[in-house]
């Protein structure tokens, strides 16, 4: 078997036991890779636990700039004993074994198809280094300045990011580059010419990008679209877009002088309570939002319900994860299309927003704002744990100065006194379903008004009479017809051909997607591309579909969620739209996408077809 | 019970110092039965924003669900209003009272949208110790739903069912005690000469005044055997003290004896006289106040008045050092870093 050769495209999987240090060190390497000017895709796999399981690190280098899991491992840096044997069972034919060679490869790692790279980590790490904490660590760096030969990486770029990286730690900055060079003096004297990945600087492929991970964006996209009121509950794998939100919070909402916050961070008893609060603040005029995943939604499916029926401008983040029930808490699904979409008892159906990158964690996040105040009702943008724990390769973050809040149709203090008829809440005076609100304290003697979760008239009234129902309910659809002018838009990626196959995805899916639509390209089979950006749909969404012989809808669900959504919400026949789902807890890979598309494709045959990605955890 | 109320006024009724009228702080006619407690309680909180002057359009109400939840609705009509899902309502004035902190907070509540379906929410904004009167209004029992027993009824109560409540019974005073509300106080609906003091003095206190008002249901827990009842609880409740309340400003015109009396100054600046019974048992001592409350339930009696004061408490927004000023009047330039902050975090990035 001929050793795996390629440059510039690759996936290296760092292997590990999760509380030893090692997110660090591999989070060097990706930076690394990412200022080496390479398109990289890192993808944290890792267990519901603190200390002492296995975790995966998985790295993807795509000069081509595919950003999804590719499927299949390259190299393995294996550093866990614990599922060494499963990483070497696993690696690819022609792929590369880097293991801590201070002790001997037991017997039954006898496979003839893989390069074995060696390195005594343990004994050069005991020797050149005397403090035994330290020593596990600098383990991890000795490795990353072996992968830096081996993969003929220009050592100054590690050297670099380890000094940024310790900045503010700097006497941790000499053992760091000892250790470093430790491990690439061995893998040169040892090993060389025997790895056949390597890397090249490339400075025509990332341009402005940046690595960011879709939490920390979410929380930047808060802080800019004006948010004061955060109530929340910790659960993986939403807790950072908070953390973030906190860190940003003291960075640009200190006032001057006195230091005082101009934001309430509220960590709630539970996710009842979490968006309890969220509500009453932006009832009271501040906005606010939550961030939670999958079990926090359940809990807040009663509040979601009183939020859409009395119309209350709220911003959830969902940061999916798979369920169901508590399920597998740090793995990644879109598992919460219906489940949000129609969140709580009775008629209800919500705003969704769907981001893909950072970048539109960013705006979205921040737009979710405008459009909440100005439809007054729930926006919830979708987020996963994929998008939001992992750093992702994504456009830079962009403000127009120019842009407003838009905080819809409230009445201030002299339009109130203004105002010559009565003022009802709930009375749709413009036509577009929405009526104005106004804020408690404003003025002495009018706009008070009564906000409750039960039926209610144009004056907010209590009202079991059934036409007062109605009419309100009616209004409530209305208003979701406006919001398809406010969404945004799905984005329609064309085959270069004219294609009688259409694709649908959104979210972290399009990546995996993108690639496996351009690989069956080259193979003369064109699709065209939906990117769904936000639900209600809107009519250029159901263009799409009817304007394809056959239209694919790819996610990461048991159960085609979206595509269930889509038959309902836009009166398709389920013949349609044929489900193809990726739900193992993995982010979908690009190669099993093929593989199941190809086959689907091929045979004609319009089932529900489910990707297996194989490949450990 | 729906009737319908004169508009009529009396022309010589007296404006409060703000140039308001009793008549500015009610609201809807009730709908609740006739001779429900509640209704007594809400003319006493109506009493009590007008002797204290309070802009009404300043004050926010809120509630959950239940008989008591309703009240907002016969009350304050100048006031912005919500009435929320059960036994929610605390985190609602949490977020309300951080998105604004110059509004006065008054949170009505029952003893079951408290003490069961929202205890974990009481118990928190407790914790918090958020700005805001919390009025309980405790009756034992669940109206709405038609007579079952709440977690605040008395193991041994009978209500108009006949069967007696066989489980323990929560204290909610207690536990707000014990969980640091610097304001606890517990009065019965049919008392008004406590009532609206203890309600003036709740609202001007500056964190979490919780109040405990017994009231009965004269539908469904007002037997001779249930311990909610008018007649039980006229017969056996006990005041800890007589007292005053002076609101800042306003002349003092009595004397009091010493040793009998205990000023505690609210952050406001107006001060509570407490003619006491026993003048070792000082209010402002959380675990003699426990106590006080231990010893009267072992008697048999259900203490009265107020319980525990510590005007010194830290509320929400100090805890969390946020802006003096109410988060909902921050514009955009305060709140946006703009596109410069934006292009430096990108550099960061790269």
């Amino acid at each position: 078997m001929k050793p795996i050769q390629s440059c510039n495209d690759l996936v290296i999987r760092f292997a590990n036991v999760n509380g030893s240090g090692s997110a660090s060190a591999n989070n060097l390497f990706a930076r690394a890779v990412f200022r080496l000017g390479l398109p990289v895709s890192p993808k944290n796999i890792f267990p519901s636990n603190i200390q002492g399981l296995p975790t995966w690190y998985e790295v993807r280098i795509s000069e081509q700039g595919y950003l999804g899991r590719r499927g299949g491992v390259d190299m393995v840096v294996a550093m866990n004993g614990q599922t060494m044997h499963r990483d070497y069972a696993e690696l690819q034919p022609g792929g590369y074994f880097v293991y801590d060679s201070s002790r001997q490869l037991p017997e039954e790692y006898e496979r003839q198809d893989l390069v074995l790279i060696g390195l005594p980590l343990t004994n050069l790490c005991n020797e050149a280094f005397d403090n035994p904490r330290m020593r596990g660590l600098l383990k991890n760096i000795i490795y990353v300045g072996g992968l830096a030969y081996l993969l003929d990486m220009e050592l100054e770029v590690l050297t670099a990011a380890v000094e940024l990286q310790y900045r503010k730690k700097s006497q941790l900055i000499p053992p760091n580059l000892k250790a470093l060079e430790l491990g690439y003096d061995h893998a040169r004297r040892h090993h060389q010419g025997r790895c056949l990945l390597t890397t090249r600087r490339r400075d025509d492929l990332i341009g402005d990008q940046i690595l960011m991970d879709g939490n920390a964006a979410t929380a930047l996209g808060a802080i800019y679209g004006g948010a004061t009121v955060v109530g929340w509950y910790p659960i993986t794998p939403s807790t950072s877009v908070i953390e973030h939100f906190g860190r940003y919070a003291e960075r640009f909402r200190r006032e001057e002088g006195g230091g005082r916050l101009m934001a309430a961070i509220v960590q709630a008893e539970d996710e009842l309570a979490a968006l309890g609060i969220v509500i009453g603040a932006a009832w009271n005029g501040a906005r606010a939002f939550t961030a939670t995943s999958g079990p926090g939604i359940s809990l807040m499916s009663e509040f979601l319900g009183l939020a859409y029926f009395a119309e209350i401008p709220v911003v959830l983040v969902n940061v999916q994860r798979a369920g169901p029930s508590t399920g597998m808490p740090t793995r990644t699904q879109q598992g919460d299309i219906l489940a949000c979409g129609y969140a709580s008892h009775g008629d209800t159906k919500h705003l969704l927003l769907f981001p893909s990158t950072p970048a539109e964690c960013f705006t979205m996040t921040a737009r979710a704002f405008d459009l909440a105040e100005r439809l007054q009702a729930p926006v919830i943008v979708m987020s996963d744990l994929d998008l939001g724990m992992n750093d992702q390769l994504s456009p830079p973050l962009n403000w127009d100065d120019d842009g407003r809040y838009d905080r819809g149709k409230v009445l201030d203090h002299d339009q109130l006194e203004a105002l010559e008829e009565q003022w009802g809440r709930y009375r749709d005076v413009d036509g577009d379903g929405v009526g104005y609100r106004t804020f408690p304290g404003t003025h002495p003697s009018k706009g008070a008004y009564f906000t409750r979760g039960t039926s209610h008239d144009e004056y907010s009234k209590y009202s079991e009479e059934s036409d007062t129902y109605l009419q309100n309910m009616e209004r409530l659809v209305q208003k979701w017809e406006t919001a398809k002018g406010l969404l945004p838009l799905p984005e329609e990626r064309p085959a270069e051909e004219k294609a009688a196959i259409g694709l649908v995805c959104y979210g972290t899916t399009i990546f995996s997607a993108q690639e496996a639509v351009e690989t069956l390209a080259r193979e003369g089979l064109a699709i065209d591309v939906l990117v769904i950006k936000a639900f209600p749909f809107q009519q250029a969404v159901v263009d799409f579909i009817q304007g394809h012989e056959e239209v694919l809808v790819v996610e990461q669900n048991r159960d085609s969620q979206l595509r269930t959504l889509l038959l309902v919400e836009c009166g398709l026949a389920p013949e349609q739209l044929t489900p193809v789902t990726s739900y193992d807890g993995l982010p979908i890979a690009a190669r099993a996408l093929v593989e199941q598309l190809r086959t689907l494709l091929a045979s004609g045959q319009s089932t529900t077809t489910t990707v297996t990605q194989g490949g450990a955890a | 019970m729906t009737f319908f109320r004169p508009s009529f006024r009396h022309p010589q009724l007296p404006a409060n110092q703000a140039g308001y009228y009793l008549r500015d702080y009610e609201g809807g006619i009730s709908t609740l039965c006739a001779g429900c407690g509640h209704d007594s309680i809400n003319g006493a909180i109506i009493q009590a924003c007008y002797e204290l002057s309070l802009e009404p359009h300043r004050i926010v109400k809120l509630s959950g669900i239940g008989c008591s939840s309703k009240s907002p609705a016969y009350l304050l009509s100048a006031a912005h209003g919500f009435n929320s899902v059960h036994g929610r309502m605390p985190s609602i004035v949490t977020g309300a009272n951080m998105a604004n902190r110059e509004l006065l907070y008054l949170g009505i509540s029952g003893d079951g949208d408290t003490a069961s379906i929202g205890m974990g929410q009481f118990v928190h904004a407790v914790r918090r110790n958020l700005n805001m009167v919390y009025i309980v209004m405790n009756n034992g029992c669940y109206g709405l739903t038609k007579g079952q027993y709440s977690a605040t009824a008395d193991k041994g109560s009978v209500g108009k069912k006949g069967e007696p409540n066989l489980l323990e019974s929560i204290d909610l005073c207690e536990i707000a005690i014990q969980l640091g509300a610097g304001f606890v106080g517990r009065s019965f609906s049919g008392d008004k000469q406590q009532l609206v003091p203890l309600l003036k003095a709740a609202m001007s206190h500056i964190g979490m005044a919780f109040i405990d008002v017994i009231s009965p249901c004269v539908t469904f827990n007002n037997t001779p055997t249930s311990t909610k009842s008018y007649h039980w609880v006229r017969e056996h409740s006990e005041a800890t003290s007589t007292f005053d309340f002076v609101p800042f400003r306003q002349e003092i015109t009595t004397d009091y004896e010493n040793g009998s009396t205990e000023a505690v100054t609210l952050h406001d600046h107006s001060v509570i006289y407490l003619h006491k019974k026993d003048p070792e048992v000082a209010v402002t001592d959380r675990r003699q106040a426990v106590d006080a409350l231990e010893e009267h339930k072992e008697e048999g009696l259900i203490l009265t008045g107020v319980l525990y004061v510590d005007p010194e408490s830290e509320d929400t927004h100090t805890i969390l050092n946020t802006s003096e000023r109410p988060l909902n009047s921050l514009e955009q330039a305060e709140l946006c870093p703009g596109s410069a902050a934006l292009k430096e975090i990108n550099e960061e990035l790269r």
